[in-house]
């Protein structure tokens, strides 16, 4: 009972906590809220008129949407890369920050739930998909893994950062039975997501440009380069605003560890590129149209180009550990890495995978400004859930923001009151 | 003794739902119905048809009920009796295509057949048959097809035609990818579409090999004058917004008897149609003394629709 009047407190407190701030904060939500207002509206147009108001035909059915949503599967399974040294080897300076990746995680699986919530032609019918209540086409379809995958995962990270942070708000020391548990089936989670989300795209013979047993292996590869890096800049920002202290040698690990995993990476894609390109059959039109262009056609070769110059160098800086050790150049190459797995596997994946179609035909395809203004009001909510998550974690992370602190405060103010 | 029941109050498939759909109906509120409204983006989602299930798992009476509803509706929008079927498969029959490409000559008149037969949108045009022009010196290379190929005169010299449309697969891939169940095969061998439970994620377009499968992007325009009244729920009846349709070998047709409009309209007797599991079928008479061949026969979907060259 009492603890679930200290659960209510700290709902309530939470709410106070998120809702006051400096001038900068409220500047900052309400940025954001402007963003989400304008993909409202643009989202407004796509019930009203249908999927026309974007660029995607039937040719190329999935577009800018569901790029979005494959590349954030990755950011949110990113989060075990703080995870697994932190709890398998021990390691105190990730382990305080592991909390969060977590919230990384799920502001990322609540921007991919939104993706797929706008992809879809008829979002009233969102319950078809829901388990028990729907019909779920379980175990068949990739896609209903996918939905129970990615919802189970969000439900155990709001799980455990909820968790972690009522404790640390209560004062007391959390029950290492409970999390140590969860966040090791965290990791083989976090993996299964992005499994499933590559299977999802693996199992199509009918699209020669995914159906590679590598691609999964691929995923997780460049996952584990774009998300850490989000933290990495997350984290420095951190330490200049919030009295939070991420200690260098934290920042310098995770880093060396995406070196590995950019290499890897990178030596995934040489393999998949050597296979297509030098046997040369006619899948190669896929990978033709993505690097070299197709019939005149050649959209994406300069993003293709870009991501693979960008990957390469933000390996070299991450590789050097004189670069990686230098605030500078570890940014850039933070920068360079994020925004080459953005290319990859967002457009770089959806597009060469529909173009040419089946029958060989060459659509196209562009995001039109409906689907750039829907894409930007679901990143605004995402960073907005992060904020809030942050707002109200940091200080409680801090024991800065108590629940004895609060009644302290409150009684203090009860005291004050003339009588 | 459908028509009888068509007279039923549209909402009547409350009273005569199961115990254990009852149930679930119930756990989704009205409220849940007003939000959904909302999310169609017009105001006319009734809650029958918001709560209504899987077309597989309804009961007989809530089948006519819920055609009731659709005759109801079309009569409404479009001023006229449309007459929506729910024929089921007939037994012993498994429905084979047989298309002969060395007398097609790419006049599309197929296309436009099949446009009128199955009450496609006409704008933006959904078309299920595409015509593809191929090389005579590359053969059936898709690479080489053009499509929106538009001389004076077809034949083009140097050119032969290759209409595809939905194979109707044994193994269909789209099938197996779809994450509610909305699209299944039918004992003749049919591949459909429920409108009413599709959500239109569009993940079997990207599974079929075939490009069979058209979304409707935007809200179907099928001018009262274009609708044939002649439908079947599985079929031609018109479509919804948002929605993924599909050639079903005229399925309002062919389990009547009759040949697919496609066949019937063929100016060269290219296309040949009739039940696989019939010794005397021109089907079997074609898959007998002709030498047929699958398209993307590496695939395994296992295609009902063959292709052969007759002459």
């Amino acid at each position: 009972m009492a603890t679930l009047k200290n659960f209510w407190q700290f709902i309530t407190d939470t709410l106070r906590i998120i809702t006051t701030g400096s001038r900068y904060y409220y500047a900052w939500i309400g940025f954001l809220l402007l963003l989400i207002m304008i993909g409202a509206v643009a989202y407004a147009g796509q019930l009203r008129h249908g999927l026309i108001v974007t660029q995607m035909r039937d040719q190329v059915s999935w577009g800018f949407y569901i790029g979005n949503f494959t590349f954030l599967v990755g950011v949110a399974a990113a989060a075990i890369m703080l995870v697994i040294p932190a709890y398998i080897y021990d390691w105190e300076p990730i382990k305080e920050i592991t909390i969060l990746g977590e919230m990384l995680a799920i502001s990322a699986l609540i921007m991919c739930l939104g993706f797929v919530m706008v992809d879809i032609g008829r979002p009233d019918r969102f319950w078809h998909i829901m388990p028990l209540v729907g019909s779920l086409n379980w175990p068949q379809s990739m896609l209903a893994w996918d939905v129970l995958v990615l919802n189970a995962y969000l439900l155990l990270n709001w799980f455990v950062v909820t968790y972690l942070l009522f404790c640390a708000y209560t004062e007391r020391h959390y029950v290492k039975k409970i999390v140590t548990p969860l966040v090791l089936l965290s990791i083989p989670m976090a993996v299964s997501i992005h499994t499933v989300t590559a299977y999802l795209y693996n199992g199509l013979g009918a699209r020669p440009f995914w159906n590679s047993a590598i691609l999964a292996p691929r995923f997780l590869a460049s996952a584990f380069c774009s998300g850490p890096a989000i933290l990495l800049i997350l984290l420095q920002v951190l330490r200049k605003t919030t009295k939070l202290s991420i200690k260098d040698e934290a920042i310098f690990k995770i880093a060396e560890l995406m070196a590995y995993t950019m290499g890897f990476n990178l030596f995934l894609t040489a393999a998949e590129s050597f296979k297509e390109i030098y046997s040369g059959t006619e899948h190669m039109v896929y990978f033709q149209y993505l690097l070299f262009g197709l019939k005149g056609h050649n959209t994406l070769v300069p993003y293709a180009w870009a991501s693979i110059i960008f990957g390469f160098v933000a390996f070299i800086l991450f590789l050097v550990p004189r670069f990686r050790t230098n605030w500078v150049t570890l940014n850039i190459g933070c920068v360079l890495i994020y925004a080459s797995v953005y290319i990859e596997k967002g457009m770089g994946l959806i597009i060469p995978g529909l173009t040419p179609d089946a029958l060989g035909e060459i659509y196209v395809y562009t995001p039109s400004f409906t689907e750039i203004a829907v894409a930007a009001g679901i990143f605004a909510i995402g960073f907005l859930a992060f904020t809030l998550m942050l707002k109200a974690a940091v200080p409680m992370m801090l024991g800065e923001f108590t629940i004895s602190r609060r009644r302290k405060a409150s009684d203090q103010q009860e005291a004050e009151r003339p009588a | 003794m459908m028509d009888q029941d068509s007279h039923q109050p549209a909402g009547s498939c409350d009273g005569t739902a199961t115990g254990c759909s009852e149930g679930r109906r119930e756990f989704l509120g009205a409220a849940v119905a007003a939000v959904a409204t909302a999310l169609t983006g017009c105001g006319k989602l009734t809650k029958e048809e918001f709560l209504q299930h899987s077309f597989r798992e309804l009961s007989k009476d809530e089948v006519l009920s819920v055609i009731a509803r659709l005759e109801k509706e079309y009569k409404e929008k479009y001023g006229k009796e449309v007459k929506v079927a729910n024929t089921p498969a007939i037994p012993g029959v498994i429905f084979g295509y047989a298309l002969d490409l060395s007398r097609c000559i790419g006049c599309r008149r197929c296309v436009h057949a099949c446009v009128q037969e199955n009450n496609q949108s006409r704008s933006p045009e959904v078309q299920w048959i595409r015509v593809l022009e191929l090389d005579k010196e590359e053969g059936v290379n898709l690479q080489h097809a053009e499509h929106y190929y538009n001389p004076e005169e077809v034949p083009r010299e140097g050119h032969f035609y290759m209409p595809v449309q939905c194979q109707q697969c044994k193994k269909p891939p789209c099938v197996k990818v779809c994450p509610v169940g909305a699209t299944w095969r039918e004992k003749d061998g049919i591949v459909v579409v429920d409108y009413n439970w599709c959500i239109g994620c569009r993940y079997c377009m990207a599974a079929c090999p075939y490009g069979a499968r058209h979304f409707n992007w935007g809200e179907p325009g099928l001018a009262a004058k274009d609708v044939n009244p002649d439908t079947h729920y599985l079929g031609n009846r018109p479509r919804p917004k948002g929605v993924v349709e599909k050639c079903t070998f005229c399925v309002q047709r062919t389990r009547k008897g009759l040949y697919p409009a496609c066949v019937e309209i063929c100016p060269t007797g290219s296309r040949k149609f009739g039940n696989l599991l019939d010794k005397d079928s021109e089907i079997r008479y074609v898959l007998e003394n002709k030498r047929v061949f699958k398209l993307k026969e590496e695939l395994n979907t296992q295609p009902n629709f063959f292709y052969f060259y007759g002459v």
